[in-house]
């Protein structure tokens, strides 16, 4: 290989979403070409982990990390590559704050594995087969990682020096980020302190946003498809819940400038720590409900009313945040585990 | 991590503290933490040497921080971020743990009080090392007044703030000033005539300039405050144009409807339509009832126009409520109490035997402007009773309905019964009591004075009223069941006429009113005060004092006591002119509002502006209280509360938790 910087990307629990965004960046991939050798990126060349085994530490200057940690093949890859990597970025908001994946932290492995191998309506299992971690073969022992009962997100297992959000990162926030690495690999220009959030904005999706806000007064939610937006208007108004003002902005508020709310994937703003937490307690703060001197219990009644029209709370507001949140996982039969 | 010297000071409070927590392991302990320089034990850290050593190890250890483990920060923050100020440290660098309160107060498990007084002293540690400097806010007192309740209370706070040359906007619900005590013909225990007491201190009010008073008037909303609140007040349409009316009374004299009069005469007699509830009413001016004016139902009538000698004439059928901004700098609430509603006890009778009457209406029947002229008589208006029942206690010290003590009713029973030994000299008084209550100056001596006047005092609750025979004695007669406990016998007591002594009790919309000012009352619907003890007039919110009955049951000097104590505390602050507020407030970052404006409505104290230009929402400084409504409301996280920073929160929270962090999740 050459004197290049060396580039690598993996992915763990993720879609491959955040692969393809990087392929996103279109033209400037040629510049990442250019700039860099890919020592590891599975998505994209033929690589194999005792490559990877072979690098003498640190080899790798940049290794971008995509996917949740949800299995012990997860957690090796990373400690692996942590270790033969100078820079270690949590890429897109599996790797940065456990994301969809993370959201089985609500239950446990096996009601994960009930669902997936037995209650899906499309599963046909009459024998009732899960996957074990070691069968024996005429020609061998096949194994399989151990899946954990827990989601974790990259920091929680191993040292992160950056996280790029989003789900996925936005291609112009991504050649921003890539660019600073590039500058500073060649030509020493200075790094963000290690342990920054990069490639967003730094204010809440809402300064992206060019819809009308007022003074907000909730009295129903409703889900995406039970309403037509008023063009122009605010969606958190409208009773459709938009998670941007607890989220941090960069993406350029693509999706509520399309009728949708937002889904809240840059993760909060730097310094918040439970975006959930956050966006749980201005939507409390808005509910139109009670009047003064009204009974007690007749406002709770009110309140309670209003808030029944949020379907699925937990899954709206900690949709990405899951694994990272001051909640981490339910408590699933009296354990945290 | 962190450069801070914290110095940690665990109280013993005498052996408030020390007989459940072992403080010396504690301060030992505390020694031992991060960033600690010093810890020590000290047997009264809030004594002149407690503070000195405070303000030594600041000055000679280089103190960057302190901490004292003691009692609730209510009691003693001030006196120890005194003693920080003293020795050059800003007082926010200080943080109280309150162990004794919190802790060795509440249990007697010294192993259990003593890891909890480690903890909290830990989150103090933690939190404290994150504390910033802060500098007080001055605050303007607007010098006027308001007085919620032309009571006793209120009128006494009226005149002691006017007549120190403040301004004082006095409101009052019912259409004159005087509340019960207008009422009361005789005050126990000097047997003062109360009117002759109470009017030339209503007509004071009346003419006094430094008074605005709005009688037949509500306070419906609060905004701002200490020092800067805006009351708006609602002056009800009196239907008389009180710029020309002269009150001579005419127009009452000629209106043509009579309706039971069940506010002033609590039943007992009737008034015209258009009215003074008394003749000595503050203001004069009548008042039209709306709701029974022939003219409002009928559309004719006006008989009151018709008559009236005033040009212009000083009826105003189409007058309309006003609706007033109040600019004041304090407020006094002195809404009053109600009577226990007699009739939730139905075995005493009252309204199904006809002579049972309550204390209110048998005030009035005494009084010589009242209903009967002063004359004691039953139901039907001419027959002396020749033997008189009074219960004390209807209500009070009651496990059904009251379980306080109502204070009062001892006293007034009393009065009672040296009223009917006045009046019918041969008439027999039965008082039937729990337990004789009279501290208060004159008080005993007055019961001892009705022991002589031939009362008989019955010791027992009374279990039932009746009208059901059982000897020909007992014909014709309200039966009192009562158990003597004295004599421990059952007694059946037949007399002519029964009074009830109901329990003072909290307004039905005091919890409302507490709300709308934005203060505490209790289960009862008392007003809460400041400290049971050492704060008794003033709440827990800075400019809102309470005074008399509706803190709870008390009788006239009480309540006249409160209403002077309370107007010399807002005399304090109008003399000051300017008070330092705490510079706990929210602070909104300029660069990082995304102006979603979910904080927008939020302000309790309207402090927060959204500006259109720059799409940010900003906090207005002087207008912020600190409640942190704002802070928690922010999704983006970028509102500040001064002094409950996320940093000082959440390192508090983790210190203490410092012993029951779990291990950390894995797989």
């Amino acid at each position: 290989m050459s004197d290049k910087p060396k580039l690598a990307m993996y992915w763990s629990a993720s879609c491959g979403g955040c692969e393809i965004s990087v392929l996103n960046i279109h033209e400037h991939i040629l510049t990442v070409d250019e700039v860099f050798d890919v020592a590891f990126f599975p998505c994209i060349a033929d690589f194999k982990v005792h490559h990877v085994e072979s690098y003498p530490d640190g080899y790798i200057d940049v290794c971008l990390w995509n996917g949740a940690v949800r299995n012990s093949e997860g957690e090796h890859m990373a400690h692996l590559l942590r270790q033969k990597s100078k820079f270690m970025v949590a890429y897109g908001s599996c790797a940065y704050e456990g994301c969809i994946p993370a959201l089985s932290n609500l239950t446990s492995k096996e009601a994960t594995f009930n669902t997936v191998y037995f209650d899906n309506p499309s599963i046909d299992n009459p024998n009732k087969v899960l996957p074990t971690e070691s069968v024996q073969v005429t020609e061998g022992e096949l194994t399989l990682p151990t899946f954990w009962n827990t989601v974790k997100s990259l920091d929680q297992v191993i040292d992160v020096d950056y996280y790029l959000p989003g789900c996925p990162p936005e291609p112009p926030q991504i050649w921003a980020v890539l660019q600073v690495i590039v500058g500073a690999l060649l030509e020493g220009k200075p790094l963000p302190p290690k342990g920054s959030l990069v490639g967003h904005s730094g204010v809440a999706v809402c300064e992206e946003c060019p819809l009308e806000k007022s003074e907000k007064t909730i009295t129903k939610f409703f889900r995406p498809y039970e309403i037509v937006p008023e063009p122009g208007v605010c969606l958190l108004e409208q009773g459709i819940v938009c998670n941007g003002p607890a989220t941090v902005g960069g993406c350029g508020a693509l999706c509520p400038q399309v009728g949708m709310g937002c889904r809240g994937c840059y993760g909060p703003l730097p310094g918040v720590e439970d975006q959930g937490g956050k966006m749980l307690s201005a939507i409390a703060s808005v509910i139109g409900a009670g009047e003064a001197g009204m009974d007690e219990h007749e406002i709770e009644r009110q309140i309670e009313a209003v808030v029944d029209t949020i379907v699925d709370p937990a899954g709206t507001f900690y949709r990405f945040s899951m694994a990272h949140s001051l909640l981490e996982r339910a408590k699933v039969n009296g354990k945290g585990e | 991590m962190n450069e801070e010297k914290v110095g940690v000071y665990v109280c013993h409070c005498g052996t408030n503290i020390a007989k459940v927590v072992d403080v010396v392991d504690v301060a030992t302990w505390a020694g031992e933490q991060p960033n600690v320089e010093v810890a020590r034990e000290y047997k009264f850290m809030c004594s002149s040497l407690g503070q000195e050593l405070i303000e030594q190890d600041i000055k000679e250890k280089g103190l960057t921080r302190v901490v004292v483990a003691s009692c609730s920060p209510h009691m003693h923050e001030k006196t120890f971020r005194g003693a920080c100020e003293r020795a050059g440290l800003n007082p926010f660098l200080f943080e109280m743990a309150n162990i004794r309160e919190h802790d060795s107060w509440i249990t007697d498990d010294k192993v259990a009080a003593t890891q909890k007084a480690k903890s909290l002293t830990n989150a103090a540690i933690a939190r404290v090392v994150h504390h910033q400097p802060l500098e007080p806010i001055p605050v303007e007192i607007n010098p006027n007044t308001l007085i919620v309740g032309g009571g006793i209370a209120g009128i006494t706070a009226a005149l002691e703030l006017a007549d120190a040359g403040n301004h004082v906007y006095l409101v009052e619900r019912e259409p004159s000033i005087g509340g019960h005590m207008a009422q009361l013909d005789k005050t126990f225990p000097t047997l003062d005539c109360s009117a002759c007491i109470l009017t030339p201190k209503m007509v004071d009010v009346g003419q006094h300039a430094n008074i605005t008073l709005l009688t037949w008037s509500e306070v419906e909303e609060l905004d701002g405050y200490l020092g800067n609140f805006t009351a708006t007040v609602r002056k009800k349409a009196r239907y008389v144009n009180e710029e020309v009316c002269t009150g001579c009374g005419i127009c009452i004299e000629k209106c043509p409807a009579k309706v039971l009069d069940e506010v002033f005469e609590v039943g007992m007699g009737t008034r015209k339509v258009i009215y003074r509830p008394f003749p000595q009413a503050v203001p004069k001016y009548p008042v039209i009832d709306k709701e029974n004016c022939i003219y409002f139902l009928r559309g004719k009538c006006k008989a009151c126009e018709l008559f009236c000698p005033t040009e212009p004439n000083s009826i105003d059928f189409t007058q309309k409520d006003e609706i007033l901004k109040l600019q004041v700098g304090n407020i006094i609430l002195a809404t009053g109490y109600d009577l226990f509603d007699v009739k939730r006890i139905p075995q005493y009778g009252y309204g199904r035997l006809k002579n049972v009457f309550t204390s209110l209406e048998f005030e009035r029947m005494v009084n010589a402007s009242g209903p009967t002229d002063g004359k004691i008589v039953l139901r039907d208006g001419k027959t002396p009773p020749a033997s008189v029942a009074i219960v004390h206690c209807v209500g009070s010290r009651d496990e059904n309905y009251h379980k306080y003590c109502s204070k009062i009713c001892c006293m007034y029973s009393l009065k009672f019964a040296h009223l009917v030994h006045e009046r019918i000299p041969d008439a027999e008084v039965y008082n039937c009591y729990i337990d004789m209550r009279t501290p208060g100056k004159g008080y005993e001596e007055f019961y001892h004075r009705l022991l002589e006047e031939g009362t008989n005092f019955i010791r027992g609750k009374v279990a039932e009223i009746t009208d059901a025979p059982r000897i020909p004695a007992e014909e014709g007669k309200l039966v009192v069941q009562v158990e003597d406990t004295l004599i421990g016998r059952q007694r059946r007591v037949p007399v002519d006429m029964v009074i009830l002594s109901p329990a003072m009790e909290a307004k039905p919309d005091s919890k409302e009113v507490s709300q709308l000012f934005k203060m505490g009352c209790d289960f009862d619907g008392f007003f809460t005060e400041r400290h049971p003890k050492l704060d008794p007039v003033a709440t827990m919110t800075e400019g809102i004092y309470i005074a008399g009955a509706c803190q709870g049951p008390k009788d006239v000097p009480e309540s006249v006591v409160q209403g002077a104590a309370a107007a010399a505390r807002v005399a304090g602050l109008i003399n000051r002119g300017t008070v330092m507020m705490e510079p706990v407030r929210a602070n909104i970052d300029q660069d990082k509002c995304s102006g979603c404006r979910i904080c927008n409505n939020m302000c309790p104290y309207n402090a927060i502006v959204f500006h259109e230009d720059r799409h940010v929402s900003e906090v207005i400084t002087a207008l912020c209280q600190g409640c942190g409504t704002c802070v928690a409301a922010c999704p983006s996280g970028i509102i500040t509360g001064a002094h409950f920073t996320n940093d000082q929160v959440f390192s508090e929270i983790e210190g203490i938790l410092w012993d029951v962090r779990p291990e950390k999740v894995l797989a």
